[in-house]
């Protein structure tokens, strides 16, 4: 954790509520005030870190990289899902209430149980499918004493086939967006933002030819027809995957396909530009 | 207690643990494959690399250079068919992710492209915007989501390995949802548990990088082997110690003191490139050790700048433009404006030396095997000889694919578990879970982020950029201490579920051996070469008649370690100067250019 230059007796205080639920113990999530010093970089995560150090060793919550990356800190902060480590406590100058991300059971304190999600990701095939054409990418083939001649070779893919899909391939894992989503709320099966921004990655991205394994998935009554464009899961993402767009972007390939299906296999190409966002 | 059998365990789900797992599936298949991990595969801290993976890619590029480089960045301590080999398949490991979806950044022909990396002769780093670690782990574990056998137990916590008659059996885990223990019977275990920087104060790493698995092979007798090295990368972020990638110098960007003044070129490095025109091995891409210690000079000379948290230089990116800046480094204007409120197209950014690489680790012969019959190591915990005494920049992804694939095939083909008796097995697991017992039922009075903090401090002043053996000395005494304080632990929480205070315990604990071997093992080093440098004075320089060796900590309970030593693989390039800047261009130029 940041070490600030100053004594924490000589910084600021702020308050920070924090829904505490200890299964062994509370029937159901209490609150708790705490009073955190801080500067201009203390963020959420920082502020439960002193917590943990200096006033009650058993508050609970995921992370590790405190660079906004692997994922593991979500939290609702004042009641919108954020990522601890890219909250800055500067920002509340009225304080603060943190709790676990919505819509998940909670485990213990902020830690929810996230295998829902990671089963939804699991779903929708999330690697490419089909054997890579094993075209000879010329001059990129390795140096002079390169060894093996018959190895693989990297297919080719233009900065623009890379553009088509690398918006979503950003997503963290985080659950943000699930904590969002007023559908996953009400329906936990709703394969939700996330692993639907994930199908689209694989089936927008030039190598792959696994549409049609992920199509079932997200054309059940649990897969982008759940959703009824409420959009907050793009505002709260915090990589800018904007998983909405995605989701209505399959809205409009799964009703292609039912038309689609009658006529030539390759107008499925025919898949919609994600809007510039 | 629950109970799992399997044949092969891989603890660590980072990019060695998983390119493990998938390399065990694919040359077995029928085998039943676990793979432990204490937080989810896609937190594990690979996630945060963010430069790139090195591999020779370029028609005017060769495998004798990459292997030059890196022998000599490793200042002559790598193992030099180890790096023979890791060279040579580098590129097909770069090839195969890219065959698994890893969105590599492209030239405008569709061909991969590759940028200039610190220590590098030659652009040879393949990259995915600035994110490179983060799609190389997603690529892996999305794929990883194919094969059937590959079974995933997250958010388990390794406690132990289960060793009888020097062959592995299976180690002792727990859920930490809920506290149980797991007791997994398996005939071969790899750990790929990654780096410890988590020992230091600044550091670039992530709060679960402790050495938990450095540790564990350690006190079951395995040597931990180069441990004093430890690369301090020139840019963190003041106070977080967060990464700025070395690609914004590959990309052009410049370090500055407090007068505006390259100062590179005063630290053999020289003469200074003009703007926007870097070249490699010079000025800012000078190699990691190099460029730590000219700030540490700078700092001492009071050149440096004053920062809210600590003495800092500039890295000056304004020069490159919004546009190149948002194309190529995304993610560090992202962090600068996050966590130093700075946008590096208007200002540049504040900066300072960070912890950020283990360049030692459990001791393995080429083949990842260590001394324990079945036991497998690979990745940042493990020293299979690659790095020596400096890590270049970008070998390490590239390392974990390659011997990530070895360590798995491996340990498939090493399939024959030791039987032992129930009886047996059940003393292992009594002895390995000692310590959680202890800590549970522990009545002391002191607390675990105590400890922790002064480890860290200690650590940062007697095993940092410069080191002496006074220094070094204070610091295992220091340690020594620390571990009698921590015989006194209480753990406040005594909830079973999501217990993180016990895990921070128990990788206090772990922390607490490996920073032990870091600073014993650069007590004896009496010399100065790479990372480690002494400012003792007989040892200020490269001494390869006493020391051109690994060091080899081996555990002993209640002392510091009892070091040996190994000699060096030097078989295909002898030992030379390790020059930069012009100075290595003159030198060059008086010798033959490939020894290979
Ligand atoms: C900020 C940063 C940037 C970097 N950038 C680059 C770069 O550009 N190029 C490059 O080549 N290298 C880079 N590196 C280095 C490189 O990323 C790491 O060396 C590498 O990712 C380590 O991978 P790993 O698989 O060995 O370990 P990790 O990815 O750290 O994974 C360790 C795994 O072990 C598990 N584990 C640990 N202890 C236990 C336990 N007790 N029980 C259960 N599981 C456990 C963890 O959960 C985790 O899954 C960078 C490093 C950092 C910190
Ligand atoms: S889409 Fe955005 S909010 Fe949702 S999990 Fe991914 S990164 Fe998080
Ligand atoms: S701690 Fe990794 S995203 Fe916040």
């Amino acid at each position: 954790m940041k070490q600030p230059e100053t004594k924490p007796s000589d910084m600021q205080h702020l308050s920070v509520a924090i829904q505490r639920y200890r299964p062994e113990q509370d029937d159901t999530p209490v609150w708790q005030s705490y009073q955190v010093p801080y500067d201009d970089s203390t963020s959420v995560l920082d502020a439960l870190h002193w917590i943990k150090e200096h006033q009650d060793s058993s508050l609970t919550y995921r992370w590790s990289c405190r660079m906004a990356i692997c994922g593991s800190c979500g939290v609702m902060v004042d009641g919108t899902p954020k990522l601890g480590c890219k909250t800055f406590l500067r920002d509340y100058p009225q304080g603060l209430k943190v709790a676990a991300l919505a819509n998940f059971p909670i485990e213990k304190d902020l830690v929810v149980d996230m295998s829902r999600f990671l089963q939804h990701l699991t779903t929708i095939k999330p690697y490419l499918i089909g054997e890579p054409s094993l075209v000879q990418a010329g001059s990129a083939s390795a140096g002079s004493d390169q060894p093996s001649s018959a190895a693989l070779q990297p297919q080719l893919q233009s900065p623009e086939q890379v553009k088509r899909y690398q918006q979503f391939a950003n997503c963290i894992n985080c659950g943000l967006c699930y904590s969002a989503c007023p559908q996953f709320g009400l329906n936990p099966e709703f394969l939700g933002p996330a692993a639907i921004a994930l199908a689209h990655r694989y089936n927008l991205d030039s190598r792959d030819q696994g549409k049609a394994e992920r199509q079932p998935a997200l054309n059940s009554k649990d897969g982008v027809w759940s959703c009824t464009f409420v959009g907050f899961c793009s505002t709260v993402c915090p990589k800018g995957v904007d998983p909405a767009a995605a989701i209505n972007q399959g809205k409009i390939v799964s009703t292609m396909d039912g038309v689609i299906q009658w006529f030539s296999p390759k107008q499925l190409d025919a898949t919609p530009q994600e809007p510039t966002s | 207690m629950k109970q799992l059998t399997t044949d092969v365990l891989i603890v660590g789900g980072g990019g060695a643990g998983l390119r493990s797992a998938i390399a065990a599936a694919e040359a077995q298949p029928s085998l039943s494959i676990h793979l432990l991990s204490k937080v989810y595969p896609m937190r594990s801290h690979t996630v945060a690399a963010e430069g790139g993976a090195a591999a020779v890619t370029l028609q005017h590029d060769s495998i004798a250079a990459h292997f030059e480089d890196t022998v000599a960045g490793s200042d002559w301590l790598a193992e030099q068919g180890v790096v023979d080999f890791f060279v040579k398949h580098a590129y097909q490991e770069l090839v195969q992710l890219e065959h698994w979806g890893c969105p590599w950044s492209r030239q405008a022909s569709g061909q991969v492209q590759v940028r200039r990396f610190g220590g590098m002769k030659t652009e040879r780093t393949w990259f995915a915007a600035d994110k490179t670690g983060f799609h190389i782990l997603h690529t892996l574990f999305q794929t990883s989501l194919k094969y059937p056998s590959i079974h995933r137990l997250d958010e388990y916590f390794l406690l132990d390995l289960l060793v009888h008659e020097q062959a592995i059996v299976g180690v002792l885990a727990i859920e930490i949802a809920s506290g149980e223990l797991l007791q997994i019977l398996a005939s071969s275990v790899i750990l790929a548990t990654g780096g410890a920087g988590r020992v230091f104060q600044f550091n670039t790493n992530g709060g679960i990088v402790t050495g938990d698995g450095m540790a564990l092979a350690y006190r079951h007798g395995v040597a931990l082997r180069d441990m004093e090295f430890v690369q301090y990368h020139p840019t963190g972020l003041p106070g977080s110690g967060i990464l700025i990638t070395e690609a914004c110098r590959g990309e052009g960007g410049i370090l500055l003191n407090k007068d505006g003044y390259r100062y590179l070129q005063d630290y053999g490095l020289g003469p200074e490139t003009p703007l926007g025109q870097p070249q490699n091995k010079t000025m800012e891409l000078g190699p990691r050790d190099k460029l730590s210690q000219a700030f540490w000079h700078e700092q001492q000379q009071g050149r440096t700048i004053q920062h809210p948290q600590g003495d800092v230089v500039h890295l000056d990116l304004r020069h490159l433009g919004q546009r190149y800046l948002l194309e190529r480094l995304p993610f560090i204007c992202e962090l600068a404006k996050a966590y130093v409120n700075i946008d590096p197209v208007t200002a540049p950014i504040p900066i300072r030396p960070a912890v950020h690489y283990t360049m030692g680790g459990i001791l393995t012969d080429a083949h990842c095997a260590t001394s324990i019959r079945g036991l497998f190591a690979v990745g940042e915990c493990a020293s299979v000889g690659l790095h020596g005494a400096n890590r270049l920049g970008s070998n390490s992804l590239s390392e974990l694919l390659v011997f990530g694939k070895v360590a798995g095939e491996q340990a498939a083909a090493h399939c024959s578990q030791t039987k032992v008796s129930d009886a047996v097995m059940q003393e292992l697991t009594d002895k390995a879970a000692g310590p959680i017992r202890q800590l549970r039922q522990g009545d002391g009075t002191e607390q675990w982020a105590d400890i922790r903090q002064q480890l860290a401090q200690t650590m940062e002043q007697g095993c940092g950029i410069y080191r002496d053996e006074q220094g070094l000395t204070a610091s295992l005494l220091a340690i020594a201490d620390l571990k009698r304080r921590y015989q006194q632990l209480k753990v406040g929480d005594s909830g079973l579920a999501f217990n993180t205070e016990l895990l921070h315990a128990l990788e206090l604990g772990f922390s607490l051996d490996v920073a032990e071997a870091m600073c014993q093992a650069a007590l004896l080093r009496k010399e100065s070469r790479g990372a480690h440098q002494r400012r003792d004075a007989n040892y200020t320089k490269r001494n390869d008649k006493n020391f051109l060796q690994h060091s080899l900590a081996y555990y002993q309970e209640d002392q510091a370690p009892r070091i040996d030593w190994q000699a060096v693989d030097c078989s295909m390039m002898p030992p030379a100067a390790r020059l930069y800047g012009d100075a290595a261009k003159q030198q060059a130029a008086s010798t033959s250019e490939k020894p290979v």
